[in-house]
Parts: C-alpha cells; structure tokens; sequence
C-alpha cells in the first residue's frame, strides 16, 4: 500500500467543512423516507487535502513529462485555459437560465461553432456532444436520419476500415446499423478493391480516420469518398487526428459530409485523467437540419452599435438531444481561448510542429525499431516493438521500461494490423531536446533487450508500484470499499 | 510562437535529419486543390490581450453569484468548498489522460476507485463504473444494459413522465434505431400504480426519478416488486444530495441506480462539464459499459488500483461492445470524491437537510399567499412547483429587477403546466433571500 | 502442442467429441494459449434449447481479449457445464477435458464430415503462427 484509503483515514466524529445553522424554521422529515447515518468517511481538511496531493503524485501527466500516447495528442494544456474557464460569469452562470441573460455565453459557442465549422470546411457545427465517441455516435445518427428521412431505408451497412479505432464499429453497433470491415492495403491506406466489393445500394456510410491510425494521410482519399457518394453513402471522419491538418487541409473540402473533432486532444484542453473531453460534429450544408437540439444560432443581426442576439434553435430534421444542457462548455471555453489565442498563423504552426517532430521521432527511430509502414507521416507513426533477435521481449516490456526514464508509453498494441504496435505522437508543444532524450531511452532499450532483457520483463523499477496483477483483478472483483463499521457487521 | 519551443535552427536540423526542404514538403500526400486553404480566422493574440476578451464575454452573463438563484431544474447552485478546485488543479491530475499505464496513474486509479466506493455507499448499490457524460446519457446507458441483458428479446421500456424532460429526450435519441417502445410519459396523470400496470413480460426496465423532476419524494418498494414479478430491471435516476437525507434506492429494490452528479460539487458551468452517476448490482457488472478500476497487488506485494474488465469495453470487443464509450468524466468524478470525502458523514447530511429546511419554508411562505398555491402537497425534497397567477416568463422577467432568478418554467416541456413554476432552494439561499422571492411574488401578484 | 486424435475441430478452435448422438464441445489448447489468463465465461445458451451451427454457446475472456465459442454443428443442449462460470482458469488448465462447456443431441450427423480432423487442425494452427 502506498497510501491509504479515503475510508481508512476516517476518524469518528471528525468534520472537514463548517457549515452555518439553520436560519429558518424546521421542517419534520417524512415518515419512512429518510435513512439512518450515513456511509461516508470522516475527515478533516488537511486530512483530505493531503491524501488527494499524495495521490496525485502518484500520477504522470504531461506537466510532469513526456507524454508520446499515440492518437491522444497530449499536448501542453496552457494555464491560462484554466483562469478563463473560470471566469464567474462561465463558472457560475445557470444552463437554463434565459438566453438573454447568457449572451456572452452564446457569443462564445456561436464564435467556437464557426470557427471549427471555417477549419474543418463544414457549414454547420454541434457543441453538444461530450467526447469523440459520442460525436461519432451523433455523426452515426445523422447519417441514418438523412437516409430515412429520403425514404432510403434500406441502408443499413457502415464501412469501418480495419485500422480504425474500436469506438468506430462500436459505435455503429449502438446505432444499430451493421459493421463491414474494410482491408488496408501494403501501404496504409483502404484497399480501394475490397472497398469497391462492398459499395452498393445498402450502405449507409463509411468511417474513416484520416490521417489514419498509422498516422498516414489517406493517399486514396479523394477515390475513397467518390466511391462512397456514388453509391449514395455519406462519409464520416473521425477527427480525432485532426491536429495535423489544421490549416492543412480541410475535410469538408475532400468531401467528409460529418466529422467530428476532439476539443481535448486538438484544440489543448486537459485529459483531465480521463474526461471531460468534448467531441463537436461539424456537417456539410445538406446534414445541417439533422444536427443534435439546439445549436446556437444568430437572432437577431446585430450592427456596429449593438451585438447580435444570440439564442438555441432546434434544426428542423433535428435527430434529438445527445446530452442535457448545451455540451461541455467549461471545455469550450477553454479551446476557445486556446484558438483565439493562436489565431490563422498559429493554428496552421501547430499542425506543422505536430508533423515534424513525428517525421523527426520516425527517421531517427527507425534503423532501432521496424517502421512497416515507413513513409512521411503526419502527427504520429506506429513502429514495431519487436526483434526477432531478442524473442522474450515485447512491446509491452517496452512500454514498462520506459517508465523508468520518466516518459509515458506510446500506444500499445493499437493499430491492431501491427504486430507489437507503438504507436507514437510527440505533439508540436516538444522541443528537439525532450525528443532526442526519447530516442535515447528508446534506443538504449533495444540494446538492452538483447542484453539484459530481464531487466525489461520486470520493469518498471523506479515507480512506486511495480507490475500490476491484472488477472487477479479480473478473477477476484474488488470494485469497492465499504466504511469500517460495515466491514465488521 | 506560444506553446511550440522550436527555434530556427531547430526546424532546420530536423528537416534535414527527415531529408526535406522546407516545412510544407511533409505534406506531399493532400491532394494539391485542397491544401493549404486560406482560412477565414482571425490573427492571434496574447495571453494579456485575450483574458480581457474573454471577461468582457463573461461579464455579459448573468452569474448566480450576483444574483438570488431559485433556478434548478437538473443543475443547482450549491456551496463547493475550496479545496475541491485546489485539487482539480493538481497538474498531475488534470493533464494525464485515461490511466492506462497503472504503475504511473495510481493517482487517477485510487481516486477512481474511491470516487466508485463513495457512490456505492451512497446509492445503497453493489458496484458503480468511473462515470458518464451526464445523468441523461447515463440514464440511456441504463435502458441499452437491460436491453443487453435481456438479450434483446423485449422491447418495451417504461419512463415515468416525472423523469427529466432532457433525460428523456436523451433516451429517445440513444434508442431511435433499437426498436424500442417507450411508454409511460404521455400523461403526468401516469403515477406508480400507472407505471406498475403497463410492465409486462415484454418490458426489459422501468425508470423513476428520486426525487422526481418536481422535487417529489416517494417509495418505490412496490414499483421494485412489481418489475421484479415479471423480470423487468427497475431504474431509479437520483439527485445524489438528496440521498445524503432520503432512504437510498437500493431498498426500493433498485437493479440500477443513475443520476447526475453535478449536485456533488461540480460548478455549473453553464450545464457542463458534468457527470452521470451509473450504479448497479454486481451481476449485471459485466453488462455495465464505461471505465472501471478493481483493486489488486503489484509484483512487490503492494495494494494497487487496475484498469478491469476492459474487455467488456470497444477498445477490445469493437462491434460486439455494448457501449461505444471510450472515456469517463475523469475530473469530475475526482471533484465528487474530494466534494464527499470532505463534506463527509456529517456535512452532506446537514447539506441535505438545509436544503430540505429552506425549501419548506420557501413553499410554506409562497402557499400563503393569495394568488399562489403549491401543484403538490405530498413529500418533497428541495424543489417544488408553484401554480402563478400570470406567465412565469412575465413573472421571471420582473424578479431579475430585483437580483433574483427565479424559477423554471415548467410550461415549456408539459403543456398542462402553463403558469407553473419549479423552485429549487438550497443551502446557500438564506432566509432573507427567501423573504425577498415571497414579498416580490405576492407584488406581482397584485398589479 | 498436441491435439487429441479422437476429437473433430472447427477452424475457430472449438473441438467435439462424439459419443454415440451426443456432442461435447470446449475450446482446443491453441485457443486458450492464444487468449491467456481466463478471467471469465459465460454460457450463453440453456438445456433444452435448440442451436444452429455457427451459433454462439459462450463468451470467454482474458485480461486483454474477449472471444465467442460457436456451434460446430447444429444441436439440442442436453447438459451444460455449470462449473466453468466460477472456475473459468480450467479454461487454461484442462481445454479438453474438464473445461467442456456444454453437451448436445446432434441433429444432423452429416454435419461433422465438414470439420477438421487432428492434422488438418494442428496444420491451421501452425499456419496462424507464421
């Protein structure tokens, strides 16, 4: 144990907030609807502040250091995000509270609905969605509306390229449509053979990343998306490597009729461990009606004197609410003022940083660790971690070792068609130094696979917990604790 | 250039270590007549420039900080002790990402399993996942695992008309290609004995809310029987601040529990980010979707925290996964663990029972007066409807004159209920506040 | 790795064994080398049930994988094995024997000529490894 649980640092009887009487009259409970004592802990402040301190320190984010986790882009979270999200009118303002009352709130997500709708070439945009897989579930449902809503309803299949990830058929699962999955060809990209076997009059779509998950830009891309309108399919873009495009290229313009982006991996805003991530879905013209309820949208027109008028408005074909409330607009704000801040000149700097230190990482890495798919790549790459002359190792002990230098893994065993996959994303915020350290670590484990690979197969060393027993965790669940006195009961 | 530490020299090296020219030769691979698109956007700024931008928007809302707050109706304006956001700012904490690497997110892992352990304790139930989006997702989650459950062989699925309006509106977006049959929200006159009659062998789960959108407080028990005599799953969505007074769901005999969090120290933010509470019994844990961490023991012999039963999950079981989510509400989840592990035992308690004090005399003092009248006269908890003698926009409109904000109106989502005001009191409305809220309705009243 | 000579495979590494009209089918040792620690499984089917071939008769997991155990061929389920839900690691550690998952009446026996007999099996696995 490295540190005790909340519960086991409970002390009866002790408080962590004072909080003022009661300065009305009381009112009796109602008979039978109330519950004796309460199974929470009891602590004091300190105790509470020191036990979360302890344990963040536990944890390695991108603060702490390098943080290569392929297709997250774990780029620097600028502070200010965090002072802006937290400015009292965003902070402290009310979902449902008249709109009038909320402009500056409008203002902000009808600026943000914009702009990514000007990146990504798309005429309108949602905020609504919390993540990528629930902008991709939204993105699903708006094709599917589309085509019923034109009588076409015998569209029922989704083209998922093998490469893609999980969320991908999963998602076309929960909108219960059927998943075709799509071979990649010796290159990288959708084999354009095995795609135009399945274009006929029951597909509903096609989801493609692009750059794809080997962090290849889709060489086909233009071919893929004919075949796909021409069999009157509509094409979905997971955006979640939208980083190395932006400036770039936009995905309206090769043809995505939806696409959804990540807020928390291209436009900086913190993982958070987890979550809140947020996943706006920008559409062409002819999906705007479908887009989830409400969207912001303009009024009243405003003029040099006055503002315009903000308000929500339900698009007419609209597939319904995705979430409550209007998205994660804590996260808009802060991606919001991170594409502001970096303006048309910065955005486009990004992608190219983003570009260059993975070609960077990729040609210096190469000759140490097998690139299949060995070409210029765009935000990431996937190389194999792997060698035939060191048959014990495995890219997961890679992955374990590296821990030891202070770097967090890349990717493991993702894109599924690489065998021993990392998968690598330095992001544009690296400098050449933290990149040339990484290839030192990296390189200085592959001469020790051959070594000394004992030393990989029980890495890591120097964390405060070595390797985790994760088939114990699965036969024995232990998914909760109880307060002491139930423990004993 | 902010945020990007390449110099010169630096872009020179790497270009030759790649073999390129210049920085635009990355990019051979796009289609010549779409690259390098000349963007509509506008020209950067600095750090000191856009703080002013973006107080100037802020400043053009209105914050419940500045104002009296009667408005809830799914998210409340409660006190949040300091140290909640002092953790939230932890850079460890906020810029890691899912912890999939354990031996360096035991951080995130043990905060997690915490965050599960309090939610259990809390909603009286056996096994909690990391989170979801919100309690209307969450609620949708709810309806897709016992559709899963059943194998889906049943297809009908029973709401009460006192669930959220969004709530609902959510599940109706999650199951539109499902073939499901939702019933029981086409009339407020649909009650427990309503809701009880139309479950039959055919209806795979039942959801209530607790309190309900109204802020009513009832037993479920029978309700619970009831779903359990035909194999049907019950599902009650909560306020988890209430459940630090009102018996927990699992004696009504609830199989799954879900609610929103936002209550539990979560700032409202404008409706987001937020969390959906998602608990349940242990054996539907493997038709539960969404993030879970299990406690097991390193190769040292130290306790630790996992990442388990991940191939439930679409990273693993792609098209078969039940779910596609892929994150939790990481943050949030820490802000509720920190929010209960602080308030703990006693502070949540006196919390809910401020909030049940007020809002009883918040509705005692509106009963009396002439033109008003409650729409319920049985148990509640800290919300409750008022019939208005005029239009509560008309009335809303009046009450920001003098710094309140009142009510929703429930006329928007239940057209029975035109002149009808929800009103949510907390713990942070003092009693003058709420002598404030009485006078100024009983003068509109009057004019 | 060997295979029994007595059993009949599918190319998705269920075997059967058959004894007069009845079925016993589980997953072959290749299988569960390949998945690794099993941490779980459910029979998705119940006596008296009528299934297809290429119909699903469990779910099995490990730490890292999770793969479904078809029909291989069509029956009616006489008897399946109860003890496997809470000892899922004889998965791993009996493929053959003790973890059989279920028994079945064979409705057609023409079925089993399509399945693969011990060589033809082992030669599947060993091209997989390559």
């Amino acid at each position: 144990m490295i540190e005790p649980l909340i519960y086991e640092l409970s002390s009866p009887g002790r408080e962590g907030v004072q909080l003022p009487e009661a300065d009305v009259p009381q009112t009796e409970f109602p008979k039978g609807l109330t519950r004796e004592g309460l199974p929470l802990p009891e602590l004091s402040e300190i105790d509470v502040m020191r036990h979360f301190v302890r344990l963040s320190q536990f944890n390695h984010g991108v603060d702490t250091g390098f943080y290569p986790l392929g297709s997250c882009t774990m780029k620097y979270n600028p502070k200010i995000n965090e002072d802006t999200a937290r400015l009292p009118g965003f902070a402290f303002s009310h979902p449902l509270q008249d709109p009038e009352m909320a402009q500056g709130n409008l203002a902000l997500m009808y600026g943000l609905q914009e702009w990514l709708g000007e990146i990504g070439g798309f005429a309108g945009v949602s905020l609504q969605p919390a993540a990528g897989a629930h902008g991709e579930l939204t993105g699903i449902l708006i094709i599917r509306a589309y085509h019923l809503d034109r009588g076409d309803n015998k569209r029922t299949k989704i083209l998922v390229p093998d490469s893609a990830h999980g969320t991908n058929p999963a998602t076309t699962t929960m909108s219960s449509m059927e998943v075709i999955e799509i071979a990649s060809d010796e290159r990288g990209n959708v084999d354009l053979n095995a795609l135009r076997g399945h274009c006929d009059d029951c597909v509903a779509g096609l989801m493609l990343t692009n750059p794809n998950t080997l962090g290849l830009f889709e060489e086909h891309v233009t071919e893929v998306i004919k075949l796909i309108h021409d069999c009157g399919g509509l094409v979905y873009g997971d955006g979640a490597n939208m980083n190395a495009l932006l400036g770039v290229v936009r995905p309206g313009d090769l043809g995505f009729d939806v696409l959804h982006y990540n807020l928390h991996k291209t436009f900086s805003t913190p993982h958070g461990g987890g979550g809140p991530g947020s996943g706006p879905v920008g559409v062409l013209k002819h999906l705007i009606d479908y887009l989830p309820d409400p969207i912001v949208d303009v009024i009243e027109e405003g003029n040099d004197e006055v503002p315009p008028l903000y308000g929500l408005v339900r698009p007419s074909k609209s597939i319904g609410r995705v979430k409550s409330f209007h998205g994660h607009f804590g996260v808009a704000v802060r991606a919001y003022t991170y594409m502001r801040m970096q303006g048309k000149s910065g955005l486009r700097a990004v992608a190219d940083h983003a570009v260059l230190n993975a070609n960077y990482l990729r040609v210096r890495l190469r000759d140490t660790y097998h690139v299949p798919y060995d070409r210029i790549c765009m935000h990431e790459f996937v190389a194999e971690g792997c060698w035939e002359d060191a048959p014990e190792v495995h890219a997961f002990d890679i992955a374990k070792r590296l821990m030891d230098f202070g770097i967090h893994p890349p990717t493991n065993y993702f894109p599924l068609i690489v065998r021993e996959a990392l998968m690598i994303e330095p992001t544009e915020t690296e400098s050449i130094e933290m990149l040339d350290a990484f290839v030192e670590a990296m390189i200085r484990i592959a001469e020790e696979a051959r070594s000394d690979p004992e030393i990989l197969k029980t890495a890591p060393h120097n964390t405060p917990l070595g390797r985790l027993d994760e088939v114990k965790a699965a036969r024995q669940l232990v998914l909760c604790c109880r307060p002491a006195e139930t423990n004993q009961s | 250039m902010a945020y990007i530490p390449h110099t010169d020299e630096d872009r020179r090296a790497m270009l030759a270590a790649i073999g390129l020219e210049r920085m635009d030769d990355l990019y051979d691979a796009i289609p010549q007549d779409v690259r390098f698109p000349d963007l509509n956007l506008p020209d950067p700024v600095s750090e000191m420039e856009i703080m002013g931008e973006l107080q100037a928007l802020s400043e053009a809302n209105l914050e419940v900080q500045h104002v009296s707050c009667f408005l809830g109706a799914g998210a409340y304006h409660h006190f949040i002790p300091s140290v909640v956001d002092h953790t939230l700012r932890r850079n460890e904490f906020y810029t890691a990402y899912t912890p999939y690497q354990p031996e360096i997110s035991q951080g995130t892992l043990q905060a997690i399993y915490e965050y599960q352990s309090l939610m259990c304790n809390l909603t009286g139930m056996e096994v909690s996942n990391a989170s979801h989006y919100d309690g209307a997702t969450a609620l949708a989650e709810a309806v897709i695992l016992a559709y899963n459950q059943h194998r889906g062989k049943r297809s009908k699925v029973v709401l009460s008309p006192a669930i959220h309006p969004q709530f609902r509106q959510v599940v109706r977006t999650y199951s539109q290609g499902m073939g499901l049959t939702l019933v029981g929200d086409e009339s407020l006159d649909n009650g427990v004995e309503e809701l009880a009659g139309m479950l039959d062998k055919d209806t795979t789960l039942v959801a209530v809310q607790y309190p309900d959108f109204f802020g009513r407080i009832e037993d479920f028990s029978t309700l619970g029987e009831a779903a359990q005599e035909v194999g049907a799953l019950l599902c009650v969505v909560v306020n988890p601040l209430a459940l630090g007074l009102l018996t927990p769901p699992s004696d009504f005999g609830a199989d799954v529990v879900v609610g929103e969090g936002q209550p539990l120290g979560i700032p409202l933010s404008y409706g987001g980010p937020y969390l959906g509470i998602f608990t349940t019994r242990k054996k539907y844990v493997r038709k539960m979707s969404g993030r879970l961490v299990g406690e097991t023991v390193d190769n040292r012999g130290q306790r630790g925290y996992v990442l388990t039963l991940t191939p439930r999950e679409q990273h693993i079981r792609r098209e078969k996964a039940t779910s596609n989510i892929c994150t939790n509400q990481g943050l949030m989840a820490l802000a509720i663990a920190v929010y209960l592990s602080v308030m703990g035992k006693h502070g949540l308690r006196k919390v809910a029972e401020l909030c049940y004090h007020k809002a009883h005399y918040a509705a005692e003092q509106i009963a009396a007066l002439e033109d008003y009248s409650l729409w319920h006269d049985g148990p509640f908890f800290h919300e409750f409807a008022v019939t208005c003698p005029r239009p509560v926009a008309e009335i809303n409109d009046r009450l920001i004159d003098y710094d309140i904000l009142g009510g929703y109106d429930l006329g928007q989502d239940y057209p029975i209920l035109k002149d009808h005001m929800l009103i949510a009191v907390t713990e942070v409305n003092s009693k003058e506040e709420i002598d404030d809220l009485v006078a100024a309705l009983e003068e509109m009243a009057h004019d | 790795m060997e295979f029994p000579a007595d059993l009949k495979y599918t190319d998705n590494d269920e075997w059967i064994r058959v004894e007069g009209d009845i079925g016993t089918t589980g997953i072959t040792n290749y299988a569960q080398d390949q998945l690794s620690d099993i941490v779980y499984l459910e029979i998705a089917t119940a006596v008296g049930e009528r299934l297809e071939k290429g119909e699903t008769l469990a779910e099995v997991e490990s730490v890292k994988a999770a793969a479904y155990i078809y029909m291989p061929v069509a029956g009616i389920i006489t008897e399946i094995n109860e003890e496997l839900a809470d000892t899922p690691e004889m998965v791993n550690s009996s493929p053959f024997d003790e973890a059989w998952m279920v028994k079945y009446e064979i409705i057609d026996p023409a079925e089993l000529e399509g399945l693969l007999d011990m060589t033809a099996y082992e030669k599947h696995c060993q091209e997989r490894e390559h």
